[in-house]
């Protein structure tokens, strides 16, 4: 509860900001200390104070998983911002609007991570993709920009309308909107003495839309279609939002959804009239990682290559939901960890270059030693080398799918997917130092944009090293 | 601590090194390491210590993995062939420069501090870290220093061993979810298990594909003689002496001793492509006229006996590929040298623009000899005494296998010899009319060689029983079921 409701308060500080603070370089300082109180709310919560105190009737829940989730998204938001506040300010006009967005965003995010029933997945999700709808189209002048945020708000709406239509079905069959009493319910109890099947299939047509919808947030495919554009043409700074926590929390909503379901007969039910959801999700993560990957493969601009390596990190985070396991629920937790903080690295660098073709990033480690050696640790964690965080994110996620001890065919599939996506992710390692090139950047990166990056990558390489020092927080 | 000390001595000096601008003081720095690390191989060598030789650190506890490490027969041998190496290497190719030399021995020694994890490793997570850990250095190496097409070459080496790995990843988790109660990733675990057929069957490829990829047998050869031909020849040297070892040792301690039933339905297989390789392999390479490329190949024909005697099964031949894995590094080391040597004064490795160099440079001609008949495995030299135990085994396998195989000494000897006198016998060419004979360098490293060759090739005894205690325990192992 601390994390909604702070969110706001912040949010609407920093906009009473934007009027009464004349300065606009001290907006990002703003920002920084309003996450910080953030945090703190939020590990207090997770200690056992809270702050507010207001009844939901159930529609919230507090768990450890939402709350350390939680935890790690307004962390990475704080790293985020303390890396690329600069560019962030240089967006456009409005700048403390941006950072406004983003502590709106964090709310819905706040709401993912703990709801407990489908109509606040609905406000969750609504809460956070209309800020993002604006910071898609914040660069007003740049027509790309216009037309990603146009696009992303279209194709958005239809999702969130499938989304709806998905509740109401559900609604229909199980006469409740709370995720555990839905799946809990047995068919002889449905409502309206409908038959057991017809109830059934009802709910199964409700899940499938709800699939659809959430599936079409975390960009998986064959609902991807959004994301290659909207990532392209957003400026840079907010890709990397998007793209990180953002696409994280869609699936913390999924695999709230998809747990409480594996708690309840439902899964049964499905499995006499022949829905096999792992067989589902198998064929998603497939699809996922296939257009991902090879696609990936051949992009010219870096920016546009890692919007489809975030539809093939979707792909491995698919995995999580396709076993559904303990294993996979820390698993996502090191993912999400894993994959945000290089990816958060690697655009933070982007953003700084005046190129952002491969050949842009050519010589980079003769002209910006420091920024080309992180960025290598950023590129080897995304491709899931040992000694980095990617590592214990994909060990993970395959622990998890091996766990189930079904479709070992998936397992492997996804280990020749993941050395494609060597592929792309070495090109610019390859760029930076063995092609000749001087590689420009904007302006002469800080010294303390210099000392956080080296921090990051000393964090991602710790996290490569003791994934338990971060699940132990989990169990705190 | 010995266990310990062998991977965190180049661990750290290649950290350091890293800092070192001059080309003088990283080579000093890293011999001086490279020395320390073959004390204490030398020192591992003698020690029945078991607090020496073992580690247990407590790395993933909650997982069942443990920074565990621990030195037998085999481990101690290819550990003691890491270290000669590395101070082999920087010796003989002590007067070339290369551009960042900081880089350049850093990463020499962080690949060497992989290596040695991967052969200390009793812990399939800690050997899959330092499987790939040995594998990034590598990449780094051969990219930025090497031949033109190093780059497209090399990332082929890469993503080749990178997806086995990966499979090899997934092979390790499976049996991870079959050990019983808390699951463990330990060795013994694996050992311990009891797989049915099928279940071993699975496990088997997963492994043996990362394994193969690595070694290389035939057809998974590809990546490496365009990787050796690429890069700088000190790397191919870490490469081709103990990089491909890494696999031979992988097959004997994750491989057989994990999966004997499937080892039992599928050695006539392997058997078959490594003869397959060996035959073709010595033919490719009797047609090089790069010598690069022609100890590739040759690399490859002597890699693929190794392999057919680990699936033989029998004691001869499993004595015979210790003993050889060894003796190839040594072999192959001094080969390289020679390229390495002719290439710095020259400028080209093409036969058709060298010869004659025999009266110019007698010195490198009488070791490169020496190399040469080692090469072959002519006897009183260390290979004929690996290669006649290993083909001793493959004939109590199978005798048309052994004779198939016996063809690759001709091969041996047909490509060999003719390397000998197309550079070093026949007209001068314009390129070697002013040859200058090797460097002191160069002729202390190869001098060394010879000795090594020299002594193991007329007393194998030391190294035999160094090794017998593995080759024991792996088929006492494999009895058990």
């Amino acid at each position: 509860m601390n994390a909604i409701i702070l969110s706001v308060i912040i949010g609407v500080v920093m906009m009473f900001c934007s009027v009464f603070v004349p300065n606009k370089n001290s907006y990002r300082h703003i920002a920084s200390i309003g996450l910080v109180l953030l945090l703190a709310g939020n590990i207090a919560e997770m200690h056992g104070f809270s702050l507010f105190h207001i009844n939901t009737k159930g529609m919230l829940s507090y768990d450890n998983f939402g709350l350390f989730f939680n935890t790690i998204a307004i962390a990475s938001t704080l790293i985020y911002v303390l890396l690329s506040g600069r560019d962030i300010q240089k967006i456009g006009t409005y700048v403390a609007e941006y950072f406004v967005l983003i502590f709106f965003v964090l709310c819905g995010i706040a709401i993912l991570s703990s709801y407990n029933n489908l109509l606040m997945l609905f406000l969750g999700i609504e809460i956070l993709s209309i800020p993002l709808y604006i910071l898609t189209g914040s660069d007003k002048r740049n027509m790309m920009s216009n037309e990603a945020a146009l696009k992303y708000l279209l194709m958005g709406s239809f999702s969130t309308g499938l989304m709806l239509m998905g509740i109401a079905l559900i609604y229909g069959a199980t006469g409740s909107f709370n995720i555990e009493v839905i799946h809990a319910a047995s068919p002889q109890q449905g409502a309206n003495g409908m038959s057991e099947l017809s109830v059934s299939f009802l709910e199964i047509m409700g899940m499938l839309l709800l699939m659809v919808s959430i599936g079409f947030k975390v960009s998986a495919a064959p609902f991807h279609f959004w994301t290659p554009d909207v990532y392209d043409g957003a400026p840079a700074v907010i890709t990397s939002f998007m793209a990180t926590i953002v696409k994280v929390a869609g699936f913390i909503a999924f695999i709230k959804l998809f747990d409480a379901r594996m708690l309840g007969t439902s899964v049964e039910t499905n499995k006499l009239i022949g829905v096999d959801w792992k067989l589902l999700f198998a064929i998603i993560i497939i699809c996922t990682l296939l257009v991902g990957n090879v696609t990936a493969v051949f992009q010219q601009s870096v920016k546009r290559m890692l919007a489809y390596s975030s539809i093939a990190q979707a792909g491995f985070m698919l995995f999580a939901l396709f076993s559904m396991n303990d294993v996979a629920k820390e698993g996502i937790l090191v993912y999400s960890v894993a994959y945000s903080l290089a990816t958060i690295g690697i655009f933070a660098i982007l953003v700084k270059m005046k190129d952002f073709t491969f050949e842009g990033y050519n010589g980079l480690g003769k002209t910006q030693p420091v920024l080309a050696f992180t960025n290598t640790i950023f590129l080897l964690s995304l491709a899931g080398i040992p000694l980095t965080a990617g590592f214990f994110a994909k060990f993970f996620m395959l622990e998890s799918a091996i766990k189930t001890g079904t479709y070992l065919w998936l397992v492997i599939a996804a280990v020749v997917f993941a050395a494609i996506s060597v592929y792309y992710y070495f090109r610019v390692i390859q760029a930076m130092y063995f092609k000749a090139g001087d590689a420009a950047v904007v302006e002469a990166p800080t010294m303390s944009f210099k000392i956080g990056l080296l921090l990051l990558a000393a964090i991602i390489i710790y996290f490569g090293i003791f994934p338990q020092a971060l699940l132990s927080w989990f169990y705190f | 601590m010995i266990a310990l000390f062998l991977i965190l001595i180049p661990l750290f000096a290649g950290l350091v090194a890293v800092f070192v601008n001059s080309g003088k003081g990283a080579k000093g720095w890293s011999l001086i390491a490279s020395f320390a690390t073959l004390a204490l191989a030398i020192l591992s060598v003698y020690s029945t210590n078991h607090n020496q030789l073992f580690f247990n650190g407590a790395w993933l506890p909650q997982m069942g993995s443990n920074f565990s490490l621990s030195l037998d027969g085999m481990s101690k041998m290819l550990a003691l062939l890491n270290a000669i190496a590395l101070p082999i290497i920087i010796i003989s190719t002590y007067r070339n420069d290369y551009k960042n030399p900081g880089r350049f021995y850093s990463l020499m020694l962080l690949m060497q501090a992989g290596m040695m994890g991967v052969f200390l490793a009793s812990d399939s997570l800690l050997f899959y870290f330092f499987w790939e850990l040995a594998l990034v250095p590598a990449y780094f190496l051969c990219s930025m220093w090497g031949g033109e097409r190093r780059i497209p070459v090399t990332f082929k080496f890469f993503v080749y061993t990178f997806l086995g790995s990966l499979l090899m990843l997934i092979g390790i988790l499976y049996l991870y979810f079959k050990t019983p109660g808390a699951h463990s990733f330990a060795l013994q675990a694996f050992y311990d298990l009891k797989l049915t057929q099928a279940e071993q069957n699975f496990g088997f490829w997963m492994f043996f594909i990362a394994f193969a990829i690595k070694m290389p047998i035939f057809p998974f050869h590809t990546w490496q003689p365009d990787t050796y031909e690429q890069s700088t020849t000190a790397v191919t040297m870490m490469l081709s002496a103990i990089m491909v070892k890494m696999g031979i040792y992988a097959v004997i301690r994750w491989c057989v001793p994990v999966f004997p039933l499937a080892v039992a339905k599928f050695d006539g297989l392997v058997v078959v492509l490594s003869v397959i390789g060996i035959i073709y392999a010595s033919l490719i390479a009797i047609r090089q006229d790069d010598m690069k490329r022609l100890i590739a190949y040759s690399s490859i024909a002597h890699i693929g006996l190794m392999s057919a005697a680990i699936f033989a099964g029998k004691e001869a031949g499993l004595q015979g590929v210790m003993i050889q894995m060894f003796n190839h590094g040594i072999v192959v080391l001094g080969l390289w040298i020679v390229a390495d040597a002719i290439e710095q004064q020259f400028g080209t490795r093409k036969f058709s623009q060298l010869g004659g160099l025999a009266q110019k440079a007698p010195d490198l001609a009488i070791l490169f000899v020496v190399m040469a008949f080692a090469n072959i495995s002519l006897p009183l030299t260390n290979s004929f005494v690996g290669e006649f135990l290993m083909l001793n085994g493959l004939f109590q396998y199978n005798w048309i296998a052994a004779a198939v195989a016996i063809v690759s000494i001709i091969l041996a000897a047909a490509y060999t010899l003719s390397m000998v006198q197309k550079i070093f016998y026949g007209q001068t060419s314009e390129l070697t009319m002013q040859a200058r004979d090797s460097a002191a360098s160069v002729n202390v490293a190869l001098a060394v060689l010879v000795v090594l060759i020299l002594f193991f090739g007329v007393y194998p005894q030391p190294m035999i029983e160094l090794t017998s205690d593995t080759v024991k325990t792996l088929l006492a192992q494999v009895k058990t079921f």
